[in-house]
């Protein structure tokens, strides 16, 4: 008996189907780059007169129409990091609490409300919070210390989200081989849990900055200034009770504050803002792969 | 309750090794175990036969406590080894290492095969280099995997095949020097030949601990067993020495029927 492959009209409109499935899908895949790639194109070309060492090295002169960027760059660098180091260990401490230890009743249901609501709260909302809790009432004033925290209280619930998925991820069968051998949790926690999701846990906290460097509302109210002059090249310029520039303050201010500066300034200050994340996404991309490599299973 | 109507079959002398005692289990307000009571002797493989969803794997945890990981199972009713009630045991971890336990998918942890083997002792605070060694080469062995791996215990246990990994996992579970071995469906996930060699190994190790086996295949019982019970959406429908319950007249035309594959 001869089997046919013959194609049949239902196939051929199969093929068609999927044919065009395809480009379409593919399409709107492709289409996501275009902006990315308009934004950083446009941006690198309105920026070129300016781009050069010293305009990462030198303050702004001028009343803000000439000089560099020295004194945001540092500031950015200094709120991202200390909000991260505040952020990072209670996010990722009080993931491994809800996702391990929690027990299903109204309390882990109220704190995973709360961690979700928290999420949605808008900057704004956080900055007058951070202005009232850390500014005035703990007396810290405007600081770099009073902003990280605000910053900080912002990104928590979403390295709780991260990190809870992350660890979500490893199979729940692993956890109970290590109870069943008399580790207690922690041990399972330490011997398994966390060596198999850190690298989605790091990644998770690193892509934070991102959005830390790119706020501007939360830091405006509680230790962001329109100008600060400080030892250009030093890396420890500021202190943590310092009030200090940041980079979406300035290129918020320079765009709307001040007159007759140079067309260029605001698009250079934008290179610098998105060149800091890009560098520090490549990163957590690079040490992502690097963990990745390492996962066992 | 069928104990005493069985024909009394040779019994190891002394009290046996696990009594259980009208033990009833629910998750939330489903019951799942209707109040069993059955004992393990010592030095014996004691199987538990039934279809799926009958609470075998349930009744399992209850032994080592493992049950109470369980989010909304509730227990009620005694599990008495060596004469101590298991919820009187201070540490839950001690208890956990006098009855190990062996899950139908072999899981290989993501470590080397050597520290898979090595994480409960060193879990339970047992550190030496070279006692860990031929710690870790006696289970192997005892496991039958060690000709396998002896060249490459430092790779990944979990790039092992599915029998080598289920092994492992017999392995794991006797670095802990238990007194109870707890198999559920062990053979679930492995070729037959495989799985004959881990029966001729556990006839091995019930020299020295009480073997506890959940199975699937009845054949398995029969041929491994010294008593076989047979439960049944969360009764027991018979409990006896093997040779009864696989013969033509078990006390319940129910275990006949299930043992010779007309229902189940």
């Amino acid at each position: 008996m001869a089997t046919t492959f013959a194609e049949t009209p239902l196939i051929r409109s199969k093929h068609r189907q999927e044919a065009i499935v395809r480009v379409v899908l593919g399409l709107m895949a492709v289409a996501m780059v275009v902006p990315l790639l308009a934004i950083l194109g446009y941006l690198f070309v309105e920026a070129w007169p300016l781009l050069s060492w010293d305009f990462l090295t030198k303050n702004p002169t001028g009343g803000m129409r000439q000089g560099g960027v020295w004194s945001a760059l540092l500031g950015t660098i200094y709120l991202v990091t200390t909000s991260l180091v505040i952020a990072a260990p209670v996010g990722v401490l009080a993931a491994v609490y809800l996702n391990e230890y929690a027990k299903q009743g109204w309390l882990t249901r109220i704190i995973n409300l709360a961690v979700v609501n928290l999420a949605g709260v808008p900057s704004i909302v956080h900055a007058l919070f951070g202005l009232g809790a850390f500014v005035l009432f703990a007396g810290m004033g405007r600081s770099i210390l009073a902003a990280s925290l605000t910053l900080a209280i912002m990104t928590l619930p979403v390295i709780i989200a991260s990190t809870k998925e992350s660890l979500a991820s490893v199979p729940l069968s692993f956890r109970e081989a290590c109870w069943n051998v008399g580790a207690t949790r922690w041990q399972t926690i330490r011997g398994i849990v966390l060596p198999n999701s850190i690298s989605g846990i790091l990644t998770g906290v690193i892509l934070q900055v991102s959005r830390t460097a790119g706020e501007t509302a939360p830091i405006m109210f509680t230790g962001a200034v329109f100008f600060k002059r400080i030892e250009e090249g030093d890396p420890f310029a500021y202190s943590l009770s310092d009030q200090c520039m940041a980079l979406s303050m300035h290129l918020f201010t320079i765009t709307t504050q001040v007159t007759e500066a140079p067309k260029a300034l605001p698009y250079a200050t934008a290179v610098v803002l998105l060149g800091t994340v890009l560098l520090v996404n490549a990163l957590a991309i690079g040490l992502r792969v690097k963990l990745r490599a390492r996962k066992k299973w | 309750m069928h104990e005493s109507a069985a024909p009394p079959p040779v019994r190891p002398l002394g009290p046996p090794k696990i009594q259980v005692r009208d033990l009833r289990l629910s998750f939330g307000s489903k019951e799942v175990l209707h109040g069993v009571s059955f004992d393990v002797d010592r030095n014996d493989i004691f199987a538990i036969i039934g279809p799926a969803q009958s609470g075998k794997s349930s009744l399992l945890k209850c032994l080592n406590r493992t049950i109470e990981l369980v989010p909304g199972a509730r227990q009620s009713g005694e599990v008495v080894i060596d004469g101590v009630e298991v919820s009187q045991i201070p540490s839950v971890y001690t208890l956990r290492r006098r009855v190990g336990m062996v899950a139908p998918l072999p899981v290989g942890l993501p470590l080397s095969i050597f520290d898979n083997v090595a994480f409960a002792p060193r879990a339970a605070g047992f550190h030496d280099k070279q006692e860990l060694a031929a710690l870790v080469e006696r289970c192997l062995r005892q496991a039958a995997l060690w000709d396998e791996v002896k060249d490459r215990l430092h790779t990944l246990g979990t790039k092992l095949s599915g029998g080598q990994q289920q092994r492992l996992t017999i392995a794991r579970a006797l670095s802990h020097e238990p007194e109870v071995l707890c198999l559920d469906e062990f053979s679930i996930a492995i070729d037959p030949v495989t799985t004959m060699r881990i029966e001729d190994v556990l006839k091995e190790l019930k020299q020295h601990m009480t073997i506890v086996l959940v199975t699937n295949l009845v054949q398995q019982a029969r041929r491994l067993a010294g008593r076989t019970m047979f439960l049944w959406n969360g009764e027991i429908i018979e409990e006896g020495a093997t040779d009864v319950v696989f013969s033509e007249q078990p006390q319940s035309r129910k275990t006949y029927d299930y043992v010779n594959g007309i229902f189940g």
